[in-house]
């Protein structure tokens, strides 16, 4: 059963359009991220759930109850802020109890709750501390522990790792979804990060100018991207992409680089010499001597891999990243191939994807 | 930070505590000397052998109702304005409104008009209110201020927005969020206005002059100024003795709030 629904869900901002058009289900115990560059709407979006802005036009119901014009406190949803928001004056046992207590709970309810989210989140001998005194990850911990006390029926993170150090968002990452899991709560999750977008979502909602560009699971999401917004977003090193057309009645590709491509997975529609964007992501490019060579102006070694940037030596001189399992190659070119099972071919106009 | 010992910084310094200093010490040693050398022009710069009798003088007669009305009209000033000038900046920060813009420049313009400008429809108001000659009388008309409904506004517009939500999601209402978050978070500088606006009230001459004319509701700047009699002989060392006395008060308002504001602007996370 859908826990949260979102029905035509529009805002403007004066003559802006921040969102148009989002219509979402979410189902019980699902955690769906939503990501997207910075000003595609995705904040807007969480607080117009959470109540904390309203929308132009749209429904939004929690558990079948339309809270679309209901206070912010009366959803029965708790937000995790990016910069945790915790009240600096108050000590963290008094930071998680303030909701409950503003609701009018028992003291011995209260205490219990308060207790059990802290060992949850090994914030029990932090109590009686104030935020001042915590680090960085205890703070966003504290957050989270506000929260849960609240035993509320959606949760929405507001990029909630955005403040902490690599190492620890990695760990808080992980962290947070298995607590998500072991809570069961529906969860909505706001980052621009696609790493955390990949890791964290059940499902992930790419949101793109507003709009929404796909909605499916992260592996959907990375292995058949809806458009090239969606290409070029997800997945780092970022998708290369190379201007071709469509030839051979609609069964290949003519790179303006010179190959042709023929499509592993069947003809395109599309008249003849229509215009493609072909992407290929750089671990999927392969090395070939008869290849196209690849004039190399930056090796970036990682460790386990390593990318090569470089221009092509071809009609278009498209720039090209590759990602080698490996040493470093030598020498000043590198002859690579596109494998034509792993490439994804977009409409050259409207940057969708063909199937 | 420069060790070197700054031989023109040092001198700058002592001048200045110098001259803050001078007048205090002067108001002392004269404190402690004879009325008539002080009358006849003869005040020493070192205290005279006179010891603290002029204080017994001093405070034998009305000086501490004085300093009793003084203390409880800058309290009166001091609390009234904090809490008008935090509620009104706390409506003008953190409500949309209409008339909002208007009700903020209305306070802003208020700035240009001191007490003394005006005083005189304060008076008629005051009069018609039968406040005249009463302790009501003497802080009432002075507790609206512009300039801390300004400041406060300041405050409170640079508490995070996302505090304001979160408090909002915790179900924090209006005048709760104004008590439980505000008021706590804004702490150091509600004491750093107060102390401001107790010796504002403290100082207060122009007013009290005017609305109080019953020797009663004499403040200790009247009475100081009362003190100098203008018929019989002036007792100076007795005045002097006063206005040291009357000097107490914001001293130890300054030093116990000091502490209490440093402890705030340490705690506080900004």
């Amino acid at each position: 059963m859908a826990v949260l629904e979102l029905a035509g869900l529009r805002k403007n901002f004066g003559a802006t359009e921040v969102l148009r058009q989002i219509d979402l289900s979410l189902a019980s115990g699902e955690m769906l991220v939503i990501v997207g560059a910075s000003g595609c709407g995705k904040s807007t979006l969480l607080r117009m759930i959470a109540g904390l802005e309203t929308p132009s036009a749209g429904r939004i119901s929690l558990d079948g109850r339309d809270i679309t014009s209901v206070d912010p406190s009366a959803r029965d949803i708790a937000m995790v802020f990016q910069n945790y928001a915790l009240y600096p004056h108050m000590t963290v046992f008094e930071n998680m109890s303030y909701g409950l207590r503003i609701r009018g709970l028992l003291r011995e309810d209260i205490a219990r709750r308060v207790d059990e989210a802290a060992a949850l989140l090994g914030l029990s001998e932090f109590l009686s501390r104030k935020p001042r005194q915590l680090s960085g990850g205890q703070r966003q911990r504290v957050a989270m522990g506000r929260a849960i006390v609240r035993e509320p029926k959606l949760f929405l993170f507001d990029e909630p790792l955005s403040n902490l150090d690599a190492t620890l968002r990695v760990r808080t990452r992980a962290e947070i979804r298995r607590l998500q899991r072991r809570l069961g709560v529906t969860s909505l999750f706001v980052t621009h990060d696609q790493v955390e977008a990949m890791t964290l979502g059940d499902r992930l909602l790419v949101l793109h100018q507003g709009r929404p560009a796909q909605l499916a699971t992260p592996m959907e999401v990375f292995e058949s991207p809806a458009d090239t917004y969606v290409a070029g977003f997800i997945g780092a090193p970022a998708m290369n992409f190379l201007p071709a057309v469509l030839t051979d009645s609609g069964t290949a590709a003519k790179l303006e680089a010179g190959p042709l491509l023929r499509f592993a997975g069947g003809r395109r529609d599309g008249a003849e010499g229509m215009a493609l964007t072909i992407g290929v992501r750089p671990e999927h490019i392969r090395i070939n001597p008869e290849g196209l060579p690849l004039r190399i102006d930056l090796v970036e070694p990682l460790g386990s891999e390593t990318l090569v940037h470089g221009r092509l030596a071809a009609p278009g001189e498209a720039n090209i990243v590759v990602k080698l399992t490996g040493k470093a190659p030598e020498g000043e070119v590198l002859n690579i191939e596109f494998p034509p099972e792993l490439m994804h071919v977009f409409d050259g106009g409207t940057g969708l994807r063909l199937a | 930070m420069n060790s070197r010992r700054d031989p023109v910084a040092h001198a700058v310094l002592l001048i200045g505590a110098f001259m803050f200093i001078a007048p205090m010490w002067l108001l002392f040693a004269g404190s402690t000397q004879d009325s008539a050398s002080i009358a006849r022009g003869d005040l020493s710069f070192l205290p005279g052998h006179e010891g603290f009798g002029a204080y017994a003088r001093a405070l034998s007669g009305p000086v501490p109702r004085m300093l009793l009305i003084s203390f409880g009209m800058a309290l009166a000033i001091a609390v009234g304005k904090i809490i008008i000038s935090v509620l009104s900046a706390f409506a003008v920060a953190f409500f949309r409104f209409p008339g909002r813009q208007v009700a903020f420049w209305l306070i802003f313009i208020t700035l240009m008009l001191p007490v003394e400008v005006r005083i005189i429809p304060t008076y008629s108001v005051m009069a018609g209110l039968g406040l005249i000659n009463t302790f009501t009388g003497l802080w009432l008309p002075l507790i609206a201020s512009a300039t801390a409904t300004l400041l406060f506004r300041q405050v409170f517009v640079a508490i995070p927005d996302e505090l304001v939500e979160a408090a909002r999601m915790d179900g924090a209402g209006p005048l709760r969020f104004l008590w439980d978050i505000v008021l706590p978070v804004s702490g150091a500088n509600i004491a750093a206005l107060f102390v401001i606006l107790f010796i504002y009230g403290w100082n207060q001459y122009l007013w009290p002059l005017l609305v109080a004319t019953n020797p009663r509701l004499d403040t200790i700047v009247i009475g100081i100024v009362k003190l100098i009699a203008v018929e019989t002989e002036t007792d100076w060392s007795a005045v002097m003795a006063t206005a040291m006395l009357a000097l107490l008060p914001p001293v130890v308002v300054v030093v116990l709030m000091q502490r209490w504001f440093v402890a705030g602007l340490t705690e506080g996370e900004k």
